[in-house]
């Protein structure tokens, strides 16, 4: 039942800390909210609550999922456990 | 959860009801907020509204402004209203637009009485009106005369986890019993743009979302002088850890559950379609879009917060949500209804729909909101460009 990170969507590559915080290395659990299904990853990063992580490893000009839905692009790769937010990731729109 | 099928409100002249009995003061521009605010100074139980706007506007801007003052006097949280001005003219026009309502409302223009005079006569009408108001009582209504208007602020990703899915929840559980419900937003819808408006019940109403929002995004790259990226999201939203506009307008879009809108309204446009959800174009700065909501006849408003939004209304209650674990211990005053049990998967959205329901239905019946009780009053107009 505890859950460290909610996945909105199968096809999110991201998902979002929802404890006060994640620490490096640690096993999360993670529960994808769509199809009520878990998963784990292990984190590299310490993250905070609503802060997001990345699920996979992304490569500069890679597409970022959440709700299923394109929300930005990647401008600095990011490894799978990492810390996904304004330094590496920006908008698609202005 | 079996939902109430009533709520106890103040019955109009119009048929409308109130989830408030306010006697406002309503200054119908900048200069004459002293003369207001003195009014509701010597009458106790009366409220002031004032504002910055109301001279030397022209064309669809003065049309919102008088839209606006029409609108506020006209809500059915609203029992009576005093008018004050500077002159005669522009006083008497929002006095007739509100008198369309039958409810009890009296216009008084400032010009070659000064303000003295001017707050003398209208203390004397305000006095009249507060002491005919409090005698209002609250009667059984159906819940159909609930008109619910909805936006989010101080965003982070818990809005769009939890808060958000949860105003959501309670659209889907009340669009079946008649209730009208609005949402708006324009800019922070942008990158949901095409999303929602596959959401419009009619290809008339998607076909009018689309324009609304494409003349809005046309506005912001005319008038920009480099991108949104310092104002959308904001300090606050990314601290939150929403990173891009996208992610902001897919978490802002989850508050309408799956209704579909059934009309595009104007900024403080009165919905006349029925009851159903309704998209208003509006700013996201909350003040400004709540006002304007409040305007078009909206009787409570819902408000998800993720950093904690502190936003209230003069008339029409602000009813704050939150999903943020740490926004409810750290200013926990201003959330009327937690939900952050659905982080830790305590709680279900169904169930955070249930209790959000009841947290809004205590509210109509009279409950005080937190930004009521901590005497948020914003009242905030739109101003669509500089005046002549």
């Amino acid at each position: 039942m505890a859950t460290d990170i909610i996945i909105h969507d199968q096809k999110d590559n991201v998902g979002v800390v929802v404890i006060e915080k994640i620490t490096p290395q640690q096993e999360c659990k993670c529960w994808i909210m769509e199809n009520d299904s878990s998963t784990e990853i292990q984190s590299m990063d310490e993250i905070p609550l609503g802060h997001k992580i990345a699920m996979i490893d992304l490569k500069e000009g890679d597409t970022i999922l959440k709700y299923g839905h394109d929300i930005g692009k990647v401008v600095k790769s990011i490894k799978k456990g990492e810390h996904v937010h304004v330094h590496n990731v920006k908008t698609k729109k202005w | 959860m079996e939902i109430p099928k009533s709520f106890l409100g103040y019955k109009r002249e119009n048929g409308r009801a109130g989830t408030r009995n306010h006697v406002i003061i309503l200054p119908v521009d900048d200069i004459s907020n002293a003369c207001a605010e003195s009014v509701a100074n010597n009458i106790k139980g009366t409220i002031a509204l004032p504002h910055s706007y109301g001279r030397l506007q022209f064309g669809a801007d003065l049309e919102l402004h008088f839209r606006t003052m029409i609108g506020t006097g006209s809500n059915p949280n609203v029992a009576a209203v005093i008018v004050i001005g500077i002159e005669p003219k522009w006083t008497k026009k929002i006095v007739d637009g509100i008198a369309k309502t039958g409810k009890p409302v009296e216009g008084f223009h400032i010009e070659r009485t000064g303000d003295i005079g001017t707050v003398m006569k209208a203390s004397k009408k305000a006095q009249e009106f507060v002491m005919w108001a409090s005698e209002k009582q609250r009667v059984e209504c159906p819940i159909s005369d609930l008109w619910i208007s909805v936006k989010c602020g101080e965003s982070d990703t818990t809005s769009g986890l939890a808060s958000n899915p949860t105003v959501g929840n309670l659209m889907d559980k009340l669009e079946p019993l008649g209730v009208h419900l609005c949402f708006g937003e324009t800019s922070e819808l942008t990158g949901a743009e095409k999303v929602c408006a596959t959401r419009g019940a009619t290809k008339e109403a998607s076909d009018k979302f689309m324009k609304t929002w494409n003349d809005y995004n046309d506005f912001i790259l005319k008038e920009a002088t480099d991108d949104l990226s310092e104002s959308q999201p904001t300090a606050g939203n990314i601290a939150g850890g929403l990173t891009t506009i996208e992610e902001k307008a897919f978490g802002n879009f989850q508050k309408i559950g799956s209704c579909k809108f059934i009309d595009v309204l104007e900024p403080a446009e009165e919905p006349k379609k029925g009851n159903g959800l309704y998209f208003m174009d509006t700013s996201s700065a909350a003040a400004e879009c709540v006002t304007l909501q409040a305007a078009a006849g909206f009787n409570i408003h819902l408000f998800p917060t993720g950093q904690g939004n502190i936003v209230g209304n003069p008339i029409e209650p602000v009813v704050k949500l939150t999903a943020n674990p740490l926004t409810v211990k750290g200013m926990g005053e201003h959330i009327d209804c937690d939900v952050s049990k659905i982080l830790s998967r305590e709680m279900n959205l169904s169930e955070a729909g249930d209790k959000l329901i009841e947290t809004t239905l205590r509210v109509a019946n009279g409950r005080l909101t937190c930004a009521e009780a901590l005497g948020h009053k914003e009242f905030v107009m739109t101003k669509l460009y500089r005046s002549a």
